[in-house]
C-alpha cells in the first residue's frame, strides 16, 4: 500500500509543499540569513555579521518593549486563567442560563483584534475623559487598557476549554473524595485541579503565546503611545521594519530574537506543565 | 434543597448582570454609531437624541470611505477559498505523511510542528518581499500564502486524527481496486469529517480577522479586507472620523455575531477539539 500511495506524491504532497515553502520555509531561512545582513530590499543584502544584533543592545525602545511585553504576559496569563477557571467552575454547577452565558463570554473571540481595539478605545477613553486623561496619557493606562481588553477577549475562550476539562472528570472520583470526607477546598486542590491539568497546560500555553505575540490590539488601542512607551515586541519589530529606513536588518535580528524567546517559552512551558499532568 | 435553589438563582442573577456588562462595549459602539461625530468623543455615554442624532449618516460615510462592501467581498472570498484549499491540501498531505513512512515525511512533519511556534514577525518582511517578487499581491496569491502558513497546524491536526484510523479499512478498499485517490476521497476524508470541522473553524477565525498578513501582501489600492478597511480609517496621523469609525465597526461586528449565533455549537466544539489536540 505504501508503494501505491507513494506514486501519488505530486497529488498528495506537492501543493502543500510548494505553498509551505513559499509561505513559511523560504521566508524563514531567508529571514535568519538576512538578520546578519544590511539591506533595504531582499536583493541588495550585504553580509555584516553580528552588528545588527549589537545595535539591538543599544536600542532602548526595544528593551523597554521586551520588558513591557514580559510584564504584560505574566499579568494576563495569571488573570485570564484565574478568571476563566473560576467562571468555568461556576458555569458547570447547573445553573439556569448556562448556555446563554457561555455564548456571551465566548463571543469577543470571533471579532478581530483591530475591531476590538477600536471598540475599547471608545469605552476606555470615554471613562478616562472624566479624569481629563486618555489611554495614551501614560504607558500605565495603555498597559491596563490592554490587560482589560485581553481579559475581555480571552476569558471566554479559555473558559470553554476549562469547562470541557471539568466535565470530563469522572463523577465517581468526586463522590469517592466526598465520602472520604474531603471538603470543598480539598476537593478543588486534590481532585479538580490535578484532573484538569491538561486544560491548564493548553490554556497557559495559549495565553502565554497570545500575550507575547500580541499585535493587532496593541496597534488599534494605543499604537504604542505615548512615545513608544506602550509598544510591545511585535509592534516594535513592525515599526523597526516599516518606520525607520536602513533599520531593516536590525528589525530582522529583533525578529530572530523574538522567535527564540517564543520558542524557548513554548518548550519550557510544555516540559513544566506536562510533568504535572495526571496519568489516566 | 431550598438553599441550593436560592444559591443557583443568585448565581444566575450575577451572571446575567455580568453578561450585560460583557456586551456593554459593543452596545456602546452601536449607540454611538447614530451620533453626530463631534459628540462621540465629547459625550460617548449619552443616548443620541435631538441634535446629536444623525440617523444612518455614519454608516453611509463609513461604507463610502472604506469601500466596506468590496472589503466584505474580498474577506469572504479569501476566507472561504483559503479554508477550502487548506482542508483539501492539508488533509491529503497529512494522509501521505501517516501512510508513507520515509525520512522525508518525518522531516516534513517536524517542520509542520516547528511552523506552529514561529511568530509571524519572523517571516513578515521576507514573506512580503517574496510575495511581491512572485506577483502574489492579489487574493489568489494570498490564498497560496495562507495555505503555506496554515499548513503547520492543519497538517498536525489531520495527522493526529488519521493515525487512529484502522489501516484495514483502507487496505480493503485498495484490494477492491480503489486507487489511492479514490481511497482517500471515499474512505479517509469522510471519516475525518470532525477534524475538517475543527480545522475549518480555527482557520476561518484566524483568516477572517487577520490584519497584518493581508495588509503587507495585498496591493492595498486594489484589495482590502475588513480589518484593513477598519484600520484604513485611522489613516496616518490626522484626526479620525469617529462617526464613520463607529458605523464601520458596527458593520464589521454584526455579520459575525449573526453567523456565530447560528453556528455557535460547531464553533465551540471546534475550539475545544482544537485545543485538546493542540
Amino acid at each position: 500500500m505504501q508503494k501505491a500511495i507513494k506514486r501519488y506524491f505530486p497529488v498528495f504532497v506537492l501543493p502543500t509543499l510548494i505553498a509551505f515553502t513559499i509561505g513559511f520555509l523560504a521566508p524563514f531561512v531567508l529571514g535568519v540569513y538576512l538578520s546578519f545582513c544590511k539591506f533595504t530590499t531582499v536583493t541588495d543584502a550585504k553580509f555584516i555579521g553580528l552588528s545588527n544584533y549589537a545595535k539591538i543592545l543599544g536600542d532602548g525602545d526595544f528593551l523597554h518593549s521586551l520588558w513591557f511585553t514580559a510584564l504584560f504576559t505574566i499579568v494576563t496569563v495569571l488573570l485570564i486563567n484565574i478568571f476563566a477557571f473560576a467562571v468555568a467552575m461556576l458555569l458547570t454547577k447547573n445553573i439556569k442560563g448556562t448556555n446563554i452565558f457561555r455564548t456571551v463570554f465566548f463571543m469577543p473571540n470571533l471579532i478581530g483584534g483591530i475591531v476590538l481595539g477600536y471598540v475599547w478605545q471608545l469605552l476606555l477613553n470615554g471613562i478616562l475623559a472624566h479624569f481629563q486623561k486618555t489611554l495614551t496619557y501614560s504607558s500605565k493606562y495603555g498597559f491596563w487598557g490592554l490587560v482589560i481588553l485581553m481579559l475581555w477577549q480571552q476569558v471566554g475562550y479559555m473558559m470553554i476549554i476549562y469547562i470541557s476539562g471539568i466535565q470530563n472528570i469522572p463523577g465517581e472520583l468526586i463522590e469517592a473524595a466526598q465520602i472520604d470526607g474531603a471538603n470543598k477546598v480539598q476537593l478543588l486542590r486534590y481532585v479538580t485541579i490535578p484532573m484538569v491539568m491538561p486544560s491548564i497546560t493548553i490554556c497557559t500555553f495559549l495565553t502565554l503565546t497570545n500575550g507575547f505575540k500580541l499585535f493587532d490590539q496593541n496597534l488599534a488601542l494605543t499604537n504604542g503611545g505615548p512615545d513608544k512607551m506602550s509598544e510591545m515586541l511585535a509592534l516594535n519589530i513592525y515599526y523597526t521594519f516599516y518606520g525607520r529606513t536602513g533599520w531593516e536588518g536590525v528589525g530582522q535580528a529583533k525578529a530572530v530574537i523574538f522567535f527564540i524567546i517564543v520558542g524557548v517559552i513554548a518548550l519550557i512551558q510544555n516540559k513544566l506543565t506536562t510533568s504535572k499532568e495526571v496519568q489516566q | 434543597m431550598n438553599k441550593k435553589v436560592k444559591h443557583g438563582t443568585l448565581l444566575t442573577v450575577i451572571f446575567t448582570l455580568l453578561s450585560l456588562l460583557y456586551l456593554y462595549p459593543i452596545i456602546l459602539v452601536f449607540i454611538n454609531s447614530f451620533k453626530k461625530k463631534v459628540y462621540i468623543s465629547k459625550a460617548p455615554f449619552e443616548i443620541p437624541t435631538g441634535k446629536m442624532y444623525v440617523g444612518l449618516e455614519n454608516y453611509i460615510r463609513g461604507i463610502k470611505q472604506t469601500r466596506l462592501i468590496q472589503a466584505f467581498g474580498w474577506s469572504l472570498f479569501i476566507t472561504i477559498l483559503s479554508v477550502a484549499v487548506i482542508i483539501l491540501c492539508c488533509s491529503m498531505c497529512a494522509w501521505y505523511i501517516c501512510r508513507v513512512k520515509t525520512k522525508f515525511t518525518k522531516i516534513l512533519y517536524m517542520l509542520c510542528l516547528f511552523a506552529m511556534i514561529v511568530p509571524f514577525q519572523m517571516e513578515m518582511f521576507t514573506l512580503s518581499k517574496i510575495a511581491n517578487m512572485l506577483h502574489m499581491g492579489n487574493p489568489w496569491g494570498l490564498v497560496v500564502i495562507y495555505l503555506g502558513f496554515g499548513a503547520g497546524l492543519s497538517v498536525f491536526m489531520f495527522t493526529g486524527f488519521m493515525k487512529s484510523i484502522p489501516l484495514e479499512i483502507e487496505e480493503a478498499a485498495m484490494i477492491d481496486g480503489c486507487t489511492p485517490i479514490q481511497t482517500f476521497f471515499r474512505i479517509v476524508l469522510p471519516i475525518a469529517k470532525p477534524t475538517c470541522v475543527t480545522v475549518t473553524i480555527l482557520q476561518a477565525m484566524w483568516i477572517w480577522n487577520d490584519y497584518l498578513l493581508p495588509s503587507l501582501v495585498l496591493d492595498q489600492r486594489k484589495y482590502k479586507t475588513v480589518p484593513m478597511a477598519v484600520q484604513y480609517l485611522k489613516g496616518g496621523y490626522g484626526s479620525v472620523d469617529m462617526g464613520a469609525m463607529m458605523g464601520t465597526l458596527v458593520l464589521a461586528i454584526v455579520p459575525i455575531i449573526i453567523f456565530y449565533l447560528f453556528c455557535q455549537r460547531y464553533i465551540i466544539e471546534g475550539v475545544v477539539a482544537g485545543a485538546v489536540k493542540g
